[in-house]
């Protein structure tokens, strides 16, 4: 049985809460282990770079110092999480200088960290781990009729492209078309959504959201399916904003892969957080229940 | 080289040697040297439209001697970490962590651009990792708009009221369990001083 360390984030635990339960209703039903770092904390984001780089990496290497001792992969749904974990990898990889001081830093709670835990974002884990075709034989319905825009943001495949292509990604392509949806073109689907500029300059990023959200409703897509917390709330909470904005009428659910996945695994939506978005996925919720396997 | 930096003044010349120093403590730092000024960068980052400076000219005025007016102007805090520029660098220069390599001298020297403080939202966030071990979304916004924008506070109120409701906005902040180890951690690690 396949066995990862788990790590939420912050995000996971409020905001985001629909995804962390589509990911451990999602996992559990295909029989994989997720068990969450126990006392795991803030990843440090971008933000902690921007002031003090050795104690964010510090505080970073902390998570995977725990997972370390777990003997597991991380799991890391969040795309910010995920890069700042792997850039943590590569920074202590690559210069022994900052592992020693980061080391003795971890020392201070009886920690040490060999750069040794692969850090893996549940993409990856589903179409190269499990697989799609073990996926496909377990699926209760398919997802026909649904037009779906795939959204991958930029933290989960840029800078490294570590499981997907930097350009044209299509990992999530090739999952949502395993569940039966149809997959539209989306030429945003690596486009920025703006992350923190929401909060510190709200007229860049409604501009930048009304092009991922007009992009889908060009291409009639019935909803946009993301991997990103942050994607996932300026997409969604600030569609209002969006519209008194700009003169559109957008009213496009956003909802998380893992939401589709556990629809055709037939998971029920409450357990994965579905009613817990603010744009109903209506075409989800009704038109699913017809095309059983 | 050595000559050119002593005919800057002074206070540049302090900038550029951080500046040298901050380049050199990533991975492929050193391959700003190799800027070719094809603009790639700015071309590809979906927020130059809006940066007073867009990223080929953060280059070219730190050749030029002029650190500060980078540091003065919005680029650096418009930056939203997407990696676009990175990965399309002909030259294979790491343009975003140059940004944040910048941010931290301007964090580390405080220059700022006028009337545009976002340096506060990392500021906030640095506290709360500290207080509580993680991130606290509400506090970080509510903190963030008390510092910079009153007005914002209350036209934000609805969409957080809406995610309150839905279950995704934590109204009581929570700690780590062993808080003391992470803030060990954190005080062991800045006493190694450099950015």
């Amino acid at each position: 049985m396949l066995q990862y360390a788990y790590y939420p984030g912050c995000s996971l635990e409020h905001t985001a809460s629909p995804y962390d339960k589509s990911i451990r209703a999602v996992f559990k039903t295909l029989g994989v282990g997720l068990h969450e770092i126990e006392d795991w904390n803030c990843c440090g984001a971008t933000m902690y770079m921007s002031v003090k780089k050795i104690v964010g990496y510090a505080i970073s290497a902390r998570n995977l110092a725990l997972a370390q001792n777990m003997g597991m992969q991380i799991c890391a749904p969040c795309s910010s999480c995920y890069t700042i974990l792997r850039k943590t990898n590569r920074h202590i990889a690559w210069d022994p200088k900052e592992r020693a001081k980061i080391n003795e830093a971890l020392k201070a709670a009886d920690l040490s960290y060999d750069t040794s835990v692969e850090v893996r974002h549940p993409l990856d884990i589903l179409t190269n781990d499990i697989g799609l075709e073990d996926i496909k034989k377990r699926l209760k319905c398919r997802l026909s009729g649904i037009r779906v825009a795939p959204y991958y943001g930029c933290q989960i495949i840029r800078p490294h492209g570590y499981f997907d292509d930097v350009d044209e990604p299509v990992k999530m392509d090739q999952l949502l078309a395993a569940l039966g949806a149809e997959v539209v073109p989306y030429p945003c689907k690596v486009r920025c959504c703006g992350g923190m500029l929401m909060t510190t300059q709200e007229d860049v990023a409604l501009n930048l959201n009304m092009k991922l959200l007009q992009a889908a409703a060009d291409n009639n897509a019935d909803m946009i399916a993301t991997a990103c917390p942050l994607c996932q709330m300026n997409l969604e909470a600030y569609q209002d904003k969006i519209n008194k904005a700009f003169g559109t009428h957008f009213r496009m659910p956003i909802v998380y892969f893992s939401h589709l996945l556990g629809t055709a695994l037939g998971i029920p939506a409450k357990e994965l957080g579905i009613d817990q978005l603010l744009i109903a996925p209506d075409k989800l919720n009704t038109e699913t229940k017809r095309v059983a396997v | 080289m050595k000559g050119k930096i002593e005919s800057l003044p002074k206070k540049e010349a302090d900038l550029r040697a951080a500046f040298w120093e901050q380049v050199g403590s990533f991975p492929e730092g050193f391959k700003i040297k190799r800027c070719l000024q094809c603009g790639t960068c700015s071309g590809t980052c979906p927020v130059s439209y809006a940066m007073d400076i867009t990223p080929r000219q953060v280059i070219a005025l730190f050749r030029a001697g002029h650190i500060e007016d980078i540091l003065e102007s919005r680029t650096i805090w418009l930056c939203a970490s997407c990696y676009s520029c990175t990965v399309r660098c002909p030259a294979g220069i790491r343009v975003t962590d140059t940004l944040y390599a910048l941010k931290r001298i301007a964090m580390e020297k405080n220059i700022y651009p006028g009337r545009f403080p976002v340096h506060a939202l990392s500021r906030s966030f640095v506290k709360n990792i500290y207080r509580y071990g993680r991130n606290y979304e509400l506090g970080l916004g509510v903190r963030y708009f008390m510092l910079t924008n009153f007005v914002k506070l209350f036209s934000n109120a609805r969409f957080g009221l809406a995610m309150v409701r839905r279950g995704r906005m934590g109204v009581i902040p929570r700690k780590l369990k062993r808080i003391n180890d992470l803030r060990a951690i954190i005080r062991k690690a800045n006493e190694f001083g450099e950015g």
